[in-house]
């Protein structure tokens, strides 16, 4: 029997005990989602617990509000006390389960898997370097890239879905409908949990004090991600449907989307780590405290790499600088199932789901 | 840490509550230096405002998440209503006309509003809701006021004031341990009422008063009003009186805030501690009845009640803090009261006798009354019968004291010899020269709003 079930069992217990005082205060129901949601019932089953830590954005709102934190016996504190849920559901809906929190949890674990990936690209770069080519299928062909990404791109989004469909069954999802999806969307793209409501912003790095900047920082990250994603979907497309292969100029479609991508990645990245140094890490989870900044620095990493690639075209420091990046991406890609960057899937799951109990 | 005794401080707020901190900044917003003294630690600073959770607010029309209007008169009739008239009706109709301009001023000061929270549609129209709370909106007014340049010392236990010749010069207070003379030239008394103080509140009103709980914060102890009528300020309240709710028996002693409610009693039976009930649980809906609960509970045997439920009206009022006590057979809920469960299984089958058939809606007078009972139950009665019973004990818990210091319209403090010369005061400390009885929901946020920034800008003026 695993070790880690009595603690899972406890982290839900806590939060449920937490849960059922809030209820009966409800002074917070304008921050988020998270309150309303907890109105709407009047006992929470290990599934409700699970999918009410997931719709918490750890805006920590209600923590800066609550008459009820230590030193007062009820000893309140709903934004860790979610966030050890969130955390150990992450690594219960994992699959394998034996490298469940490894990144999750391990900043150390992670730089390890960055170190091996990157090493890895060097030994691609030089076992495989291709007889001919251009920009930086000279250096590795686009046979040989396909090769390396597709795999390491289709394996995350399988493991994910099986996570998914482990969540969507405890909390008790039911069929999806487009409106469901429209909400859901909405409110990440918007990041709307983590406006704090009326209120002008969350209260992360400067404690009872309302600021948007963690909204914006992750904002940027979040966007940013997605337009580098955008580059190199609208780069294979060039690749395939158009048959104009890489290096594209500035003026192209994958540039005009990666650059200001990268930038966005790369600032925000750096944004949210310092905000994370500045906040108060006993309204989180402090057992992934270094997991999570790891994750931070691996995402940066990923823009600054794939910017200085590209400032370096032309140089002898490509080859090198190829291999940083291509190791970046392919450590961020494979590590993805079990990394902090799951939160994003199982959030919006959960906004999903937050938008069929709202009906 | 800064000497405090080394300035001399332009105006000295004594308690840093909703009404000290709405004067601290109204003075700090003149340029005057200023000094918060605050008796809690600063984890519980704010005093009873850190429970609160809304401001009655008059307005003509829409006014932030305010619907509707409720106009100067509406709002005075409500207040005379609760009252039964001990009200002083310049102050009251004075403190009414402000509160208007008072939530735009809230708002640019840092408070965040919602609207009104589920199950509390009723006040939707009358009361502001603080996104939060009270303690945000507290927290919100300590960084204006840090802000404006404003001086904040916690634990710091103000123990007399010093007034020469009718007006005050200084102050001694205990702070980190260390009792000092603190200098001012204006001060603002805002620290609350004695409700915290057993001992007084048991001279008042009997020992039974120790078996009371205290809703709110542990620091309001009265110290500072005892000085002050010691000195032969003019008190204005029934000094004999606190306003108590019927709470949840298992409640903290201090400081369990709103949670501690319990809003099942209109849909079950309450008996005391020898299984006999003693009032008619269904006279009106439950806002309009908690607060005379607390006082039929201060008169049973020692000042505790069980309410018994059955299955079929569970899910029928806010859920509360503290699971009920669950048994399948009223014997058995009876056991686990602690009460007789012979004499509990009587009171309860001659309750469902006397019940009749009839129509039963929880959120109105639903007219389903008992017949030949006494007391009758006039409203909601349903035969206690299916299983699993559920009891929930009830004691009175204290939500502030009446008895406080009298003030005029520029919330001026009066000595034996008329008006103090720089002496204000503001909140729950003068509240009962509005407030004689009863409780009007948010009105203490009222008195604290507009009183308070009313002696900020006097005392600010005075130094000026």
């Amino acid at each position: 029997m695993s070790l880690d079930i009595p603690q899972i069992q406890d982290a839900t217990s806590e939060a449920r005990r937490q849960i059922e005082i809030c209820n009966a205060c409800r002074y917070c129901e304008g921050y988020c989602s998270v309150f309303p949601a907890i109105t709407r019932e009047r006992a929470f089953g290990d599934g409700d617990i699970t999918q009410l830590a997931n719709l918490c954005h750890n805006c920590r709102g209600c923590y800066y509000a609550c008459q009820y934190t230590e030193p007062h016996e009820f000893a309140l504190n709903l934004p860790a006390a979610l966030a050890e849920v969130r955390v150990e559901s992450w690594a219960r809906f994992a699959w394998p389960g034996r490298f469940a929190r490894v990144f999750q949890q391990n900043g150390v674990a992670l730089a390890l898997a960055l170190a091996l990936s990157i090493a890895a690209l060097f030994w691609a770069l030089t076992a495989l370097r291709p007889e001919s080519g251009q920009g930086f299928y000279a250096f590795l062909s686009h046979a040989a890239m396909v090769a390396i990404f597709v795999p390491a791109f289709v394996f995350p989004f399988a493991v994910i879905a099986i996570g998914l469909k482990r969540y969507w069954r405890e909390a008790g999802g039911t069929a999806i409908t487009m409106a469901h999806l429209k909400s859901a969307f909405g409110d990440a793209a918007r990041m709307k949990n983590l406006s704090g409501g009326a209120a002008d912003g969350c209260n992360f790095e400067k404690t009872d004090r309302y600021s948007h900047a963690r909204r914006h920082a992750h904002h940027a990250v979040m966007y940013g991600f997605l337009l580098c994603l955008a580059s190199t979907s609208s780069g294979t497309v060039l690749h395939y449907v158009f048959d104009m292969p890489a290096p594209y100029g500035l003026f192209s479609l994958p540039k005009l989307l990666g650059i200001p991508g990268g930038f966005l990645l790369t600032i925000g990245a750096a944004s949210l780590a310092w905000l994370k140094i500045k906040a108060d890490p006993s309204l989180g989870a402090p057992s992934v405290w270094g997991g999570e900044m790891a994750f931070v620095f691996l995402l940066g990493a990923t823009g600054a790499t794939g910017l200085a690639l590209y400032a370096a075209t032309g140089t002898a420091l490509v080859s090198p600088l190829l291999a940083l990046h291509l190791g970046t991406v392919l450590a961020f890609f494979l590590t993805t199932p079990y990394s902090k960057m799951v939160h994003g899937f199982y959030r919006l799951a959960a906004l999903v789901r937050d938008a069929q109990l709202r009906g | 840490m800064r000497d405090l005794s080394k300035t001399i401080w332009d105006v000295i707020v004594v308690g840093g509550g909703n009404a000290g901190l709405c004067a601290a900044i109204e003075a700090a917003e003149t340029g005057a230096r200023v000094l918060i003294l605050d008796s809690a630690p600063k984890a519980y600073r704010g005093g009873n405002s850190r429970h609160t959770r809304n401001f009655r607010c008059m307005h003509r029309g829409p006014l932030s998440v305010l619907t509707g209007a409720y106009e100067k008169d509406e709002y005075f009739d409500d207040l005379i209503r609760v009252t039964k008239g001990k009200t002083d009706e310049t102050l009251a109709r004075m403190t009414i006309a402000a509160s208007e301009e008072c939530l735009p001023w809230m708002e640019a000061h840092g408070v965040a509003f919602q609207k009104s929270l589920s199950g509390t549609l009723s006040l939707s129209r009358t009361n502001a809701f603080f996104l939060g709370g009270g303690k945000a909106l507290v927290n919100a007014y300590y960084n204006t006021a840090e802000d404006l340049g404003v001086t904040t010392r916690y634990e710091a236990e103000v123990t007399h004031i010093v007034v020469e010749d009718g007006a005050f010069t200084g102050l001694d207070a205990i702070i980190d341990g260390t009792p000092s003379r603190i200098e001012g030239r204006a001060v603002v008394i805002a620290s609350g009422g004695f409700q915290a103080d057993l001992d007084w509140l048991a001279d008042a009103w009997g020992s039974s008063a120790r078996n009371f709980l205290i809703r709110g914060t542990p620091y309001n102890r009265g110290v500072v009003l005892r000085d002050m009528l010691d000195q032969g300020a003019e008190s204005v309240g029934d000094p004999t009186q606190c306003h108590a709710v019927a709470i949840d028996g298992r409640s903290p002693k201090f400081d369990g805030g709103i949670v501690t409610r319990l809003d099942c009693v209109p849909f079950s039976i309450v008996v005391n501690k020898d299984g006999d009930r003693f009032y008619d649980e269904g006279e009106d809906v439950w806002p309009k009845r908690y607060a005379i609960w607390g006082r039929l509970v201060a008169g049973q045997p020692e000042q505790v009640a069980f309410s018994v439920i059955d299955a079929k009206s569970i899910d029928k009022f806010m859920p509360s803090v503290y699971p009920p006590e669950t048994a399948n057979t009223i014997d058995g809920l009876a056991q686990k009261l602690g009460i007789s469960g012979t004499k509990l299984r009587e009171t309860v089958d001659a309750f469902n006798a006397a019940c009749r058939p009839g129509n039963f809606m929880p959120t109105e007078l639903d007219g389903l009354a008992t017949d030949g009972l006494t007391p009758p139950k006039t409203n909601w009665a349903r035969p206690i019968t299916d299983p699993p019973f559920y009891g929930y004990s009830l004691r009175p818990g204290v939500t502030f004291t009446y008895l406080g210091l009298k003030v005029d319209e520029t919330a001026r403090v009066s000595g034996p010899g008329g008006p103090l010369a720089n002496v204000w005061a503001a909140g729950e400390i003068m509240a009962g020269s509005i407030l004689g009885e009863g409780y009007l929901a948010g009105f203490g946020m009222t008195i604290g709003t507009v009183f308070g920034r009313i002696a900020g800008q006097e005392a600010a003026a005075h130094v000026a």
